[in-house]
């Protein structure tokens, strides 16, 4: 259920706004997944979201979600071309398992942001806490403050930046998942290692960093991470690893 | 002077028995555990330990063949807009694409639609063929996640979260390398030729708080419609079933230690979880002191062989069943006109369990094209839905037999046990006996 028009700095934006603290979270997401293809209206706000879980989640049209304040779990859960906005903060699970589309996020993240992603740019303003990237499957994620601990754990596919530092255990039992950190990591988990920044990673990295708002940082100031490969088929010899 | 009976046989050890040192030698030979397929092998209390009491003087029973009895049932009307109708109790667990063949999962999809109940996906996605070929498809949202996107979410007929499996509850999937194709790898967004490790904790939620947040993300996402199953490794039933029902699932479903899988370590298939049996009453008690036994449906599965396993788990409370390894023998797996390749493979029909190495000579536990070829989808699926229909037929004769016009009114006082153990598990009295372990007396003589 649409509730009105939404006043924001001072302009009248003539976008149709949910407001959470009267319209169900149902009405919400069945909204957004009813809009039919050829739709002239294709800008959202949501306004009192408190914290809300699964706000905005299973969006597959390209409309573009402004979210003002923050919100609980699984924000864009499986967003598939929805452009969606956090102005405020996430909690766990946000963007979790994104086909295309983009979500960003202009405070912090909690856990498993970005989890199993299979395409589409998450961007985190502020710090995104512990597993992000878990499981990533084709996800690009640029973290403009710090990562915690076993981020893109078991990561497949896909980019993960960060600005900052990570957390102990980065990249442990990672595939095929590129990782790239400016700061300190703490450490590195099983079969994840530091390779090599070739042109062609500095050319990803780049292009990453523009889409992700980054301004004023080289992309020659990552470290790129990734797999060894030794894990790939058991082997006895590595249990010691596992 | 000498005895000619005085020698002492050879005697070999009950605890280092043949297939204990035989394993000690594999072990010692090659340093790396066995890994196998199925479930657990050992004698377990099961079905066969109970049997029915027919109708006696006290209960009359039902003609066969003429006096109605009822096999339907409604799974997933607890919060779902749109909740399965199975015509039998009879469902097919899942199975992924990956570990079976292409023409195997069309088998099972036609053969569940002849028989009017449902199939399930498994770990690595849905295949468009499963979906074409299974009128109501179940699919699993698993650790993995391989696969998942929000299309296949959505052309489902209902969500499965699985949180483990009988064969291995706490343990990943395994799926070795040289059973991923192209197509296999693709789908799972990994390299081709790689030990795929499918992992044991779903990567975005964890505890029984988290997991109600989940399946309610699921069904914003589905707008509600389907029905949310949650499936769990037999290990702790009782508290397990009510912290599902807690975070919302619309169906629970208890695979037992009998549950097969498609590869994992054989120390975990026989020595980690409880059999079916002992599932079965814990799950129930935590429904009906939940107040909904009957409105969040029942559905185990592990070691279903027949009609009569059907009317015995049905008698203890669950609403429907869900059969694995059996539906694969209806196919054709391990079937004897396979015999000498069996032995090819250093095994033999009815024992071949190395479903993770893609050999399998029936075609089913394969990503090979050739050996993929021999199982036709079309009569492999019509030897399913015979076996379908045969399993319910048995069933509503035993259920007619202790007089009930529906398979879901038969109930505990219809059986009784062979073993102290079957009878502590299933909470029914020994035969001929009014007891049973655990029986408070207080809670009256049988009648």
């Amino acid at each position: 259920m649409i509730v009105g028009l939404l006043f924001i700095s001072s302009e009248i934006l003539l976008m149709p706004t949910f407001d959470l603290a009267s319209t169900s979270l149902r009405d919400l997401n069945r909204a957004l997944h009813q809009i039919p293809d050829g739709a002239n209206d294709l800008n959202f706000n949501v306004i009192n979201p408190r914290g809300s879980h699964s706000v905005a989640v299973g969006v597959d049209k390209p409309i573009v979600v402004e979210i003002h304040g923050s919100v609980g779990y699984y924000c864009a859960g499986m967003n598939n071309g929805g452009i969606v906005t956090v102005h405020g903060s996430a909690g766990p699970g946000v963007a979790e398992n994104m086909m295309s589309g983009s979500v960003f996020v202009e405070g912090d993240a909690s856990q498993y942001a970005g989890a199993t992603g299979r395409g589409g740019l998450l961007v985190v303003k502020g710090n995104a806490a512990s597993r992000c990237g878990i499981s990533m499957k084709g996800i690009d994620i640029v973290v403009h403050g710090d990562i915690g601990h076993m981020s893109a754990f078991m990561g497949q596919s896909g980019n993960l930046v960060a600005l900052g530092g990570a957390g102990d255990a980065l990249g442990d039992s990672i595939y095929e998942a590129r990782l790239f950190v400016r700061g300190k990591v703490k450490s590195l988990g099983s079969d994840c290692v530091e390779k090599e920044m070739r042109r062609e990673h500095i050319k990803i990295l780049s292009k990453l960093l523009e889409r992700g708002g980054v301004k004023g940082v080289k992309a020659e100031e990552f470290t790129r991470y990734g797999s060894a490969r030794k894990l790939y088929n058991f082997h006895i010899d590595n249990a010691e690893a596992y | 002077m000498t005895y000619s009976n005085a020698y002492t046989p050879p005697r070999k050890s009950a605890t280092f028995d043949d297939y204990a040192l035989a394993e000690i030698r594999r072990a010692a030979a090659t340093g790396i555990y066995d890994i196998r397929g199925a479930g657990a092998k050992r004698k377990l209390p099961h079905f066969d330990d109970l049997l029915f009491l027919g109708a006696s003087i006290s209960r009359y029973p039902l003609e066969g063949y003429r006096e109605k009895c009822e096999t339907s049932v409604v799974v997933g009307s607890r919060f779902a807009k749109k909740p399965i109708h199975l015509k039998i109790p009879v469902t097919i667990a899942g199975m992924s694409f990956g570990a079976l063949s292409g023409n195997a999962k069309e088998a099972l999809g036609r053969g569940a639609t002849i028989a009017g109940t449902t199939t399930t996906t498994g770990d690595g996605g849905m295949t468009d063929e499963e979906r074409d070929h299974s009128q109501t498809l179940v699919y699993q949202y698993l650790p993995s996640r391989y696969g998942m996107n929000p299309r296949d979410l959505r052309r489902a007929d209902a969500i499965e979260v699985v949180v483990g499996q009988g064969a291995k509850p706490g343990g990943g999937g395994m799926l070795l390398g040289q059973k991923i194709t192209d197509r296999v790898a693709e789908m799972r967004t990994l390299p081709k030729g790689i030990d795929q490790r499918s992992a044991c904790r779903h990567p975005d939620w964890t505890g029984p708080d988290d997991l109600e947040i989940k399946i309610q993300e699921l069904r914003e996402i589905t707008d509600w419609e389907k029905p949310i199953y949650v499936k769990i490794g037999g290990s702790r039933p009782y508290y397990d079933t009510a912290l599902a029902v807690k975070a919302g699932a619309d169906v629970v479903v208890v695979d037992g230690m009998q549950g097969g899988t498609a590869a994992t370590q054989d120390v975990f298939i026989e020595h980690v979880g409880i059999p079916t049996l002992a599932c079965i009453r814990p799950a129930v008690q935590a429904l009906q002191e939940l107040g909904v036994h009957r409105e969040v449906q029942l559905i185990v599965s592990g070691g279903i062989r027949s009609g009569a396993d059907v009317a015995k788990a049905l008698a203890l409370g669950v609403d429907a069943v869900a059969i694995g390894t059996a539906a694969l023998v209806a196919l054709g797996d391990n079937d004897p006109r396979w015999e000498e390749e069996y032995q090819k493979l250093n095994t033999t029909a009815g024992a071949y369990d190395d479903w993770h190495e893609g050999k399998d000579p029936a075609g089913i536990t394969t990503q090979d094209p050739e050996l993929s070829k021999r199982i036709d989808p079309i009569a492999a699926g019509r030897r399913l839905a015979n076996f379908l229909k045969v399993m319910t037929l048995e069933a509503q004769t035993i259920a007619r037999a202790c007089g009930k016009n529906h398979l879901h009114n038969l109930e505990p006082e219809d059986l009784c046990a062979l073993t102290i153990e079957a009878a502590a598990m299933a909470r029914v009295p020994i035969a001929g006996t009014n007891w049973f372990p655990g029986k408070n007396d207080s809670q009256g003589a049988l009648r």
